[in-house]
């Protein structure tokens, strides 16, 4: 101990308090690692993999004879799951069979098309999450969207490119609407939104059905319920040319991606509603107004979810649409936040991943019979293995990280120096 | 019961709670363990209790070594605890709560509520505490839920009884009780471990003390010695128990309230008919032992109360009925009391909590943009001016220490003009050198001009800070008297008593 | 010191901590809404009005008394409901301004008058089975009543269960297959409480040891639920239909003599195996909180975990239980679906039930009787659209079908604002 070691002239004593458990938690699971992210994967595939073999009725009539021609079983589970897994990959990323790159390519963006609702409504999940808000509505505000946002995009004459706008305007809308609804009913009434954005997505498919049944969604002559095909004037106009899918509606959910991003990051509302989500109690005491966050919030939720929706009529399903026209986005929305760990870039990240097992599941259908239920399986496993680092670790045998993240606390001598 | 604590160590991560630590409590003494907070008393306690498992040492009864599994394995062993924070279920009856856990059943599990009732009504009356069994937890006062802490503590057979930081809620007259309870206890055969930072009661009660400094044990004393000889003992240095302040030179008052009510949503008057006001550059104390109206003033102040009737003007504006936005935007700096539930935001870093509560406007926001850089030039600076300890104003304020945060807190309310400065149990939770730091703050506060409302539950505090002390009870004031007023008339005030009345007793 | 005298004088007066007055606070939130509901009532009932005869069958044809049909003439019984419901709204307006609270018995009359005046106008010339209807209502209910029992266990202890509609769903499928494989009905009530049991013990084990939010984790089950089910039934069940998604369904038991009382017998006494163990359930459920050592830990930790803990309750432990418990409990929930309805599994066949039970918890207030009531209200909400599209009722069946749903929004929102549920429920108990 040098002389040069003086006790510091500041009588308080430095102890920096033990972070509380909660916050180890809150980091580990919004911030995570990136290893656990892609384990998380990988496990999530080593299961569905079990559930393609088990399943399948080559695999189970070598099971049969298992202990005569054990190769037989072996050679069955592999085929089934290889053949699986390939279908995914040539489904969603490049198809190996096509003479030609642009032909081979076209899986990828058969992704990018089935991951732009993705990402748009897991923009307007997360953003509810950073505000802790849980929207589940994603079904009812992607059906009010596109009532709304469609019935512009059927029913009126408007010049190209102002006609795309309106309809697209009218969309965000309906879904800021319904989503504002809920947001409204917890501000004043206190209702939780799981229950009301379930219940919302109800009522929104009965009353879409009976407009499609007998109103203003109705195709005239027609006994279909599926309404009138969206006018060329406003349909988004295709970006890769006409031999692509891929349309204008991935651009927009670029854009919507860096507005979230600028949104929670760097805008004054952004810092309230992170505020309200991370703290309400202190948000209020510090002026914030807990419950126009609230609405705020589920109407810029809702309206991204609404995207979504007016996305499908307007580039996807331009021929008219259901009452299935959200075909389970919405639920597929909150894995998508989930593992995009609510933050707008991961989100996008996430989307992508999510519309390549979509494309792939399709292909996975067609070419192997292997049910589009088991992407559900998937995600919800990688959203699960995500949300349990520990539990991924135990399975791999990692090593658990030492001390959280932050230098270790050293052991001041704590010398005061008299006053 | 002869109970010892030998070589007792704790560690938590990198920071050890308790170093080594020997206390021996002998058999029907009152062994009172005094230390200032974050000395570790309390986690000593939850290793005895068996919350805790310490990583080195043992714990022997009668020079037995113990092996406590859980509180239960305490318990069964005959050590039972009064926790500072009771640890009772609210919406449960005092005999339902004092049965759990080893509840006498009937057949097929069914509750034996008239046994257990029997059981409350014993021990209730052995000791005078006049408890009903079939009261509501939550509607018992602060006073009479201790008792059945120690009741539930009594009926398991308690023969060392435990109490952590009893007296923090308990109104003066409360306390005398209490002292005459442990009396008895002793008297019956029971050990009694006293854990407190309050020098006064452990001088009138304690056998002997035993003083714990940052997780060591630095000395045994007699309730012979005197408050500045503990005092030194537990914090280590000559402690100066008295503010530096000059006298106030008070102006015009500056903030009038007149006839001020709140009502809760069940209808009930928490705040009854309070007027007063406080004068530019005076400290006005707000005393009273806690719940009995002072938090929910100042909420009322703050526009975090609803169903507010009556009138409170700043500087000739009415404030009455506004958001908690326009009493701030008023010019009104608040230091809530509960700063991690109220202050601040634990996953903000230090730089964004010290805009906290000015997220709507310049200099912090311009056109609907967050200013960063000034925001990161301004935090520097703070975090300079009040030395708040940390690894850079990108630290999640969650991490810091209590005193740290409160650093914080001040430095965000002291950062701009300010027309009037609440502070609520400013020093709740922090160390000596912390509390020394923000008691300078309040002074110089006072001393820039600024009328000053401190909300305080300690005597110490109040006597120390105030220029004008004014004592609630069940939410009325008792009376607005001078800040060197004795503490008898205080502490009388507290419980109800007008000065008038308790000058003639 | 020698004896001390016992201080029965406590400083504070012995009642709680209040001023000595209070102030009564006026709500006018039932007045306006009521007056909102008589307003549509009057719009319904009597601009739009319409007219013949409405019959009210109350008897069936075994009931031990035969009661007569109720024959009321639509528009008359519309004017005389709307100006009944106008008089109660006045009533509580009157109570309001005189500083009364409006008791609850009165809200249920307006709501039993509005409902009576509803269906004399859908049933215009035509006939109203009242048994079946309340009939109808309770077995739509019985999925719901389990739903709710197992949601108010595990909130009780402290642990939100979003995942009933996936405990349902699962044991709906393994009660399916397993019956049908065993052609054993009990055996496939066994295997739906046990399927239920999986589902909540992934919900324990992630929200209890890996500390991740209860609501995500019963969300995402849901999802992972649904679509295993799907995929299986997809893969595996519809293929092999005959062999393992055709289970015997339970049998109809009418219990001698209770079945025959009017109105009641029919509805509450003729019915499955699965139904009367609900009866049981129900208030073994309702026993067992309130009376018992069991019940009396589970709400400690649901309460107050860090008290539980400090006598020596192990709560990680007791909210494991419990929440498997509740599984067990919503499983056989699952199971009506199939073995005691509709026979074989189909994708989703539980609709929403499970939130709907949720729901049902949250207006019960975690009370197991209120919750059952509010899922009998529920059930009859959904009841009420089968019975009026058999009868040709004037209002689009789409609107009768959201109903149920419509009627959960308002008892989430409007009227249950201010209970308070087990106060630790939602957090995860971490001892520091």
């Amino acid at each position: 101990m040098s002389a040069a070691q003086q006790p510091t002239t500041t009588p308080a004593p430095t102890e920096p308090a033990e972070p509380s458990r909660w916050h180890n938690i809150f980091r580990e699971i919004t911030t995570g690692n990136a290893i656990i992210s892609v384990l998380a994967v990988v496990l999530a595939l080593l299961v569905g993999a079990v559930m393609i073999a088990f399943t399948n009725d080559d695999v189970q009539e070598s099971a049969g004879y298992f202990f005569s021609r054990p190769g037989d079983l072996i050679g069955a589970v592999w085929n089934s799951v290889s053949g699986a897994y390939s279908a995914l990959f040539q489904g969603s990323v490049y198809n190996f069979r096509r003479p030609s790159f642009a032909d081979g390519i076209k899986p990828l963006t058969e992704t990018f098309t089935y991951a732009t609702p993705l990402i748009a409504a897991g923009l307007g999940v997360a953003l509810g999450f950073r505000v802790g808000l849980f929207n589940i509505g994603g079904r009812g505000q992607m059906l009010i969207a596109a009532t709304l946002g469609g019935w512009v995009a059927f029913a009126l004459e408007l010049p190209a490119g102002i006609h795309m706008i309106a309809a697209l305007v009218a969309g965000v809308l309906g879904g800021a609407l319904w989503g504002g609804l809920v947001g409204l009913l917890k501000a004043r009434t206190g209702a939780h939104e799981v229950i009301t954005t379930i219940m919302l997505n109800y009522v929104a498919f009965y009353l879409v059905s009976f407009l499609l049944r007998d109103g203003f969604l109705k195709t005239p002559g027609s006994n279909n319920p599926k309404s009138p095909a969206t006018k060329e004037t406003a349909v988004f106009f295709d970006i890769l040319g006409p031999n692509y899918n891929l349309h204008f509606g991935f651009i927009l959910v670029i854009a919507a991606t860096v507005f979230v991003w600028w949104l929670l990051g760097r805008s004054s509302l952004g810092f309230k509603f992170r505020a309200v989500g991370e703290n309400p109690n202190a948000a209020r005491v510090a002026g914030i107004s807990v419950q126009r966050m609230y609405v705020y919030a589920m109407l810029f939720s809702g309206g991204l979810v609404g995207l979504a929706g007016i996305n499908q009529v307007l580039g996807t399903t331009t021929s008219g649409f259901g009452s299935g026209i959200d075909s389970g986005i919405g639920f597929d929305a909150i894995t998508v936040a989930l593992l995009g760990r609510s933050k707008p870039w991961g989100v996008f990240a996430a989307g992508i991943l999510f519309g390549a097992f979509k494309a792939g599941s399709f292909s996975m259908q067609a070419a192997e019979g292997v049910p589009i239920d088991i992407v559900l399986v998937v995600q919800s496993l990688i959203v699960l293995f995500i949300a349990a680092p520990p539990l991924v670790r135990a399975i791999f045998r990692l090593p658990a990280p030492g001390a959280p993240r932050r230098k270790p606390v050293p052991n001041v001598t704590q010398e005061v120096v008299a006053k | 019961m002869k109970l010892e604590l030998r070589g007792i160590t704790k560690r938590f991560g990198a920071l050890v709670a308790n170093d080594d630590i020997n206390l021996t409590i002998e058999e029907g003494e009152i062994h009172a363990l005094l230390g200032e907070n974050g000395a570790g008393k309390s986690t000593l306690m939850n290793v005895l209790y068996g919350l805790y498992r310490a990583e080195e040492g043992q714990i022997l009864l009668d020079d037995v070594p113990q092996h406590f599994t859980g509180p239960g394995d305490a318990m069964a062993a005959g050590i039972g605890m009064v926790h500072q924070h009771f640890m009772l279920i609210p919406v449960f009856t005092v005999a339902e709560n004092v049965m759990l856990g080893h509840e006498q059943t009937k057949v097929g599990g069914r509750l034996d509520l008239p046994a257990a009732r029997k059981r409350v009504r014993e021990i209730s009356d052995r000791f005078g505490f006049n408890v009903d069994p079939d009261a509501l937890v939550e509607n018992l006062p602060v006073g009479v839920q201790q008792r059945v802490e120690i009741i539930k503590a009594l009926s398991r057979d308690a023969k060392v009884l435990v109490f952590d930081e009893p007296t923090a809620v308990l109104t003066p007259q409360e306390t005398d009780e209490l002292m005459n309870i442990m009396r008895q206890l002793k008297a019956a055969g029971t050990s009694i471990v006293f854990i407190t930072h309050k020098l006064r009661e452990v001088r009138e009660v304690a056998d002997r003390i035993t003083v714990i400094r940052l997780g060591k044990v630095v000395g045994t004393a007699s309730p012979t010695a005197s408050n500045e000889e503990l005092a030194t003992l537990m914090v280590g240095r000559a402690v100066d128990l008295t503010v530096d302040k000059a006298p106030a030179t008070p102006g015009a008052p500056a903030l009038v309230v007149t006839n001020l009510t709140v009502i809760d949503p069940l209808g009930q008057i928490l705040v009854n008919d309070v007027s007063f006001d406080v004068k530019a550059g005076e400290i006005l104390a707000i005393a009273g032992v806690q719940g009995n109206g002072q938090t929910e003033l100042t909420e009322a102040l703050m526009g975090l109360q609803p169903r507010v009737v009556g009138e409170i003007t700043l500087d000739g504006t009415s404030l009455r009925g506004h958001s908690v936005r326009q009493v701030l935007d008023a010019g009104v700096g608040f230091v809530p009391e509960d700063r991690t539930r109220d202050g601040l935001v634990g996953a903000f870093t230090i730089a964004e909590n010290l805009m906290l509560d000015r997220s709507n406007k310049l200099p912090f926001v311009k056109r609907f943009n967050v200013q960063l850089s000034y925001l990161a030039d301004f935090a520097r600076a703070k975090v300079k001016e009040f030395d708040v300890r940390s690894q850079g104003i990108e630290t999640p304020v969650g991490r810091l220490s209590g005193g740290n945060q409160q650093k914080v807190v001040l430095a965000r309310e002291l950062s701009r003009d300010l027309r009037l400065f609440v502070a609520a149990q400013p020093t709740r939770g922090l160390d000596v050198g912390s509390i020394e730091f923000v008691h300078e703050r309040i002074v110089a506060t006072r001393d820039a001009g600024t009328p000053v409302i401190v909300i305080s539950t300690e005597l110490d505090e109040v006597a120390a800070l105030a220029d004008r002390i004014m004592v609630m009870y069940s939410g009325r004031i008792v009376g607005i008297v001078p800040g060197d007023t004795p503490r008898s008339v205080l502490g009388l005030m507290m419980a109800g008593e007008t000065p008038a009345e308790g000058a003639a007793a | 010191m020698s004896t001390i005298a016992p201080v029965n004088q406590p400083t504070q007066p012995s009642e709680p901590h209040e001023g000595p007055a209070t102030a009564v606070i006026k709500s006018w939130k039932v007045p306006i809404v009521l007056g909102v509901f008589t307003v549509l009532g009057f719009l319904l009932l009597v601009v739009f009005g319409r007219s013949g005869t409405s019959t009210m069958v109350l008897s069936t044809s075994s009931d031990l008394i035969q009661l007569p049909d109720v024959l009321l003439p639509t528009r008359a019984t519309g004017i005389v409901v709307t100006v009944l419901l106008a008089l109660i709204t006045g009533l509580s307006a009157w109570m309001v301004q005189t500083h009364r609270k409006v008791p609850l018995w009165l809200i249920s009359v307006f709501a039993f008058l509005l409902l009576l005046g509803f269906l004399a106008w859908a049933s215009a010339d035509a006939r109203i089975p009242v048994p079946g209807l309340l009939f109808g209502s309770l077995s739509l209910a019985v999925p719901l009543i389990f739903g709710a029992l197992g949601g108010v266990i595990s909130e009780r202890v402290g642990v939100v269960n979003v995942a009933i509609e996936g405990q349902l769903l699962a044991g709906a499928f393994t009660s399916a297959v397993v019956a049908s494989v065993t052609q054993q009905p009990l055996l496939g009530l066994l295997a739906a409480m046990v399927a239920g049991v999986l589902v909540s013990f992934v919900l324990a084990a992630f929200s209890i040891k890996y500390f991740v939010d209860q609501v995500i984790v019963g969300v995402v089950l849901n999802v992972l639920v649904t679509g295993l089910t799907g995929f299986l039934f997809s893969q595996v069940l519809a293929p092999n239909a005959s062999l393992l998604n055709q289970p015997p369904k339970f049998e109809r038991i009418n219990i001698p003599l209770l079945s025959e009382i009017p109105i009641i017998g029919p509805v509450l006494f003729r019915q499955t195996l699965i139904v009367y163990i609900m009866y049981i359930a129900v208030a073994l459920v309702y026993y067992g909180i309130f009376h018992t050592r069991w019940g009396l830990r589970l709400r400690s930790v649901g309460e107050h975990p860090q008290a539980a803990d400090t006598v020596g309750i192990n709560v990680t432990g007791t909210r494991f239980w419990n929440v498997s418990l509740a599984g067990a409990v919503a499983g056989l929930g699952g199971a009506y679906f199939t073995l005691g309805s509709v026979g074989a599994f189909g994708k989703e066949m539980t609709a929403g039930a499970g939130f709907i039970a949720l729901a049902a918890v949250i207006f019960g207030r975690w009370d197991p009787i209120r919750a059952t009531l509010a899922a009998l209200l529920f059930g009859f909400a959904s009841n009420l659209q089968n019975v009026l599209s058999i009868i040709g009722s004037p209002v689009p069946s789409e609107f009768m079908l959201m109903l149920p749903y419509l009627v959960t929004i308002f008892a989430v929102a409007g009227l249950v604002g201010k209970s308070r549920g087990p106060a630790a429920s939602g957090k995860p108990y971490i001892k520091s």
